[in-house]
């Protein structure tokens, strides 16, 4: 009896064995399936791009670069240190009439290897062939150009560097003045949210620390996975944030999407259907999605958003 | 007309079973630890579909709950909801009366016995300044609170009169509050005195770290966030890690 017992037993303990392999299988197979639609998907868009650049596909009408006021570009740190690969990236900007431009990483590896040679190659090295950041001599930092230095020069390009010093170690810094200030204020009493916490003393407090940049209309992130990476979060409010699906293998043909403020808009009533269009620029792709709409323009601050 | 409704039931019956199978499966591998959600596109539904006002939201909201079945019986312990933003509340009032309203209706729907929190054992919990609610909002939002305070198998935050800036500042603010506390109690047994000084003179001395901030963001990070709609802006304030997932707009009823 208890033998039977036993051996029904492992019988049982067999079967689930079994059934926890297969189940693991079907898992395995749906992953897979999974990865071939995504890379399916990847091998289209690549062909497109390069039917686009090549002029074969011609799906693409004049952009208006005017509407984008300041764009933010995240790049993964493996990526990071190809310096050449960005510096490409940026002169394709300048090229399309990109004004101002945000780089991040979250190894801060673009602040400290292509911040330098900005400042060496603008400072001293402008008519440099040799150098390899020569093609940059168009290019201010942030910190020199100031709000009133628009330059006349169309080719001109104001680079910003962010690190995530700049997200929430900003953040404790502006929240530490702020704490300091109430201090000296000399209360006794309990903090007095309206006098000292506002959305406006943080952004003053942000500013006193050195995070000085304004909010991005458009966040490209370069890297496989769709994430930000750390980007100070207090200047991605209404930011846009297109993932542009570039690989390290992709490297040869940067593909840049672009989404008029437009679609930003979203609160009107009166929603059409976006119209899309792209532009190639040799083997800088550009792509345009605009939503019509018959509301007015977003101001950033202080104007209604869906989200 | 029994076999229409035997066919349906047939149906229901498979799509139910296929939905358990996909389960089992996917229980194998990793799994997001927390998933957040962004409703986003509930009037271009109701006007694609010719519904009423409000109709969208309550379509919505169906889907959600359905969202929610799935990623409890997948086992994932936080799911966050994005709902209203204090952007949203410029919209037309009679918008925002209808969907206050709608918030109330579900709140109390939420509290009963019979309802999906508590099947699951799900803690509600309201993320947002719930001061800028009405009244009898932000009581059944208190209640709603209350009631599941026991639940411990998953957590359902709900973020709503949110905004990441509010989030941070309300952070910032708490972290203050807290370092104030700290002083004062030294100060009164009379060994706070140098501190308030130092904190005064030397602006280099970091009283408020980090660390302080991040104990009062609401949430921990989220693994995932899914909007139903074709475009991501940036809403949240955390996660350095997390991955964006957009569904476009057809995919809207997920």
């Amino acid at each position: 009896m208890m033998d039977f017992r036993d051996q029904t037993q492992k019988v049982y303990h067999l079967i689930a064995k079994i059934g926890d392999l297969g189940v693991r299988l079907l898992w395995h197979l749906l992953h897979f399936l999974v990865s071939l639609w995504y890379f399916s998907l990847g091998i289209a868009s690549a062909i497109e791009s390069y039917l686009i650049s090549r002029g074969i596909l011609k799906r693409y009408k004049a952009l208006d670069i005017g509407k984008l006021r300041y764009l933010a570009i995240v790049v993964e740190s493996e990526d990071a240190y190809q310096i050449p690969k960005v510096i490409k990236l940026l002169q394709c900007l300048v090229a399309i009439g990109v004004k101002r431009v945000c780089l991040y990483d979250s190894e801060a590896i673009l602040l400290k290897y292509l911040r330098i040679n900005v400042i060496i190659v603008t400072g001293i090295l402008k008519k440099s062939k040799e150098s390899i950041l020569a093609r940059l001599n168009n290019a201010t930092l942030f910190e020199e150009a100031g709000e009133s230095n628009l330059l006349l020069d169309r080719k001109h390009i104001t680079l910003e560097f962010v690190s995530p010093s700049d997200g929430k170690e900003a953040v404790a810094k502006a929240a530490n003045l702020l704490f300091i200030k109430y201090l000296k204020s000399g209360d006794s009493g309990k903090i007095e949210e309206e006098i000292f916490f506002t959305e406006a003393h943080l952004t003053d407090a942000l500013r006193a620390v050195g995070c000085r940049g304004p909010e991005p209309d458009l966040l490209l992130v370069y890297g496989p996975a769709r994430c930000h990476l750390g980007f100070p979060a207090w200047r991605i409010r209404y930011t846009e944030i297109v993932d542009t699906k570039l690989t390290r293998s992709q490297h040869h043909a940067i593909s840049l999407t672009y989404m008029c403020l437009c679609l930003s808009l979203m609160r009107t009533q009166e929603f059409e259907e976006p119209v899309k269009h792209k532009q190639a620029y040799g083997t800088l792709e550009v792509h345009e999605t605009r939503f019509p709409h018959k509301g007015y323009l977003q101001v950033h601050h202080g104007s209604p958003k869906l989200w | 007309m029994m076999g229409a409704s035997t066919t349906s039931h047939f149906l229901d019956d498979f799509v139910k079973f296929l939905q358990k199978f996909i389960i089992r499966i996917l229980s194998v591998g990793p799994l997001p630890n927390h998933i957040a959600f962004i409703m986003d596109g509930n009037r271009r539904y109701a006007k694609k579909h010719n519904l009423i006002q409000g109709a969208g939201h309550k379509a919505g909201f169906l889907s959600l709950m359905s969202m929610f079945k799935f990623c409890y019986e997948l086992g994932v312990r936080y799911v966050t909801i994005y709902a209203f933003s204090i952007d949203n509340f410029k919209r037309r009032p009679q918008e925002i009366q209808s969907l206050m309203e709608l918030l109330q209706e579900k709140l109390e729907g939420l509290i009963k016995e019979e309802s999906i929190v508590n099947l699951y054992g799900v803690r509600v919990l309201f993320i947002g300044n719930l001061k800028l609610l009405s009244e009898p909002v932000r009581l059944a939002a208190e209640k709603a609170m209350l009631a599941t305070a026991k639940n411990s198998k998953a957590i359902l935050s709900i973020c709503v009169a949110y905004t990441s800036t509010n989030e941070i500042l309300n952070a910032v603010k708490e972290s203050c509050d807290e370092k104030w506390d700290e002083i004062s109690i030294l100060n009164e047994s009379g060994a706070g005195y140098g501190l308030i000084k130092l904190g005064v003179q030397d602006d280099s001395e970091q009283i408020i770290k980090c660390l302080d901030i991040e104990k009062y963001m609401y949430a921990p990070d989220p693994d995932i966030v899914i909007r139903t709609s074709g475009f991501v802006s940036g809403v949240l304030a955390v996660g350095i890690n997390l991955k964006y997932r957009v569904i476009d707009q057809n995919g809207y009823s997920l």
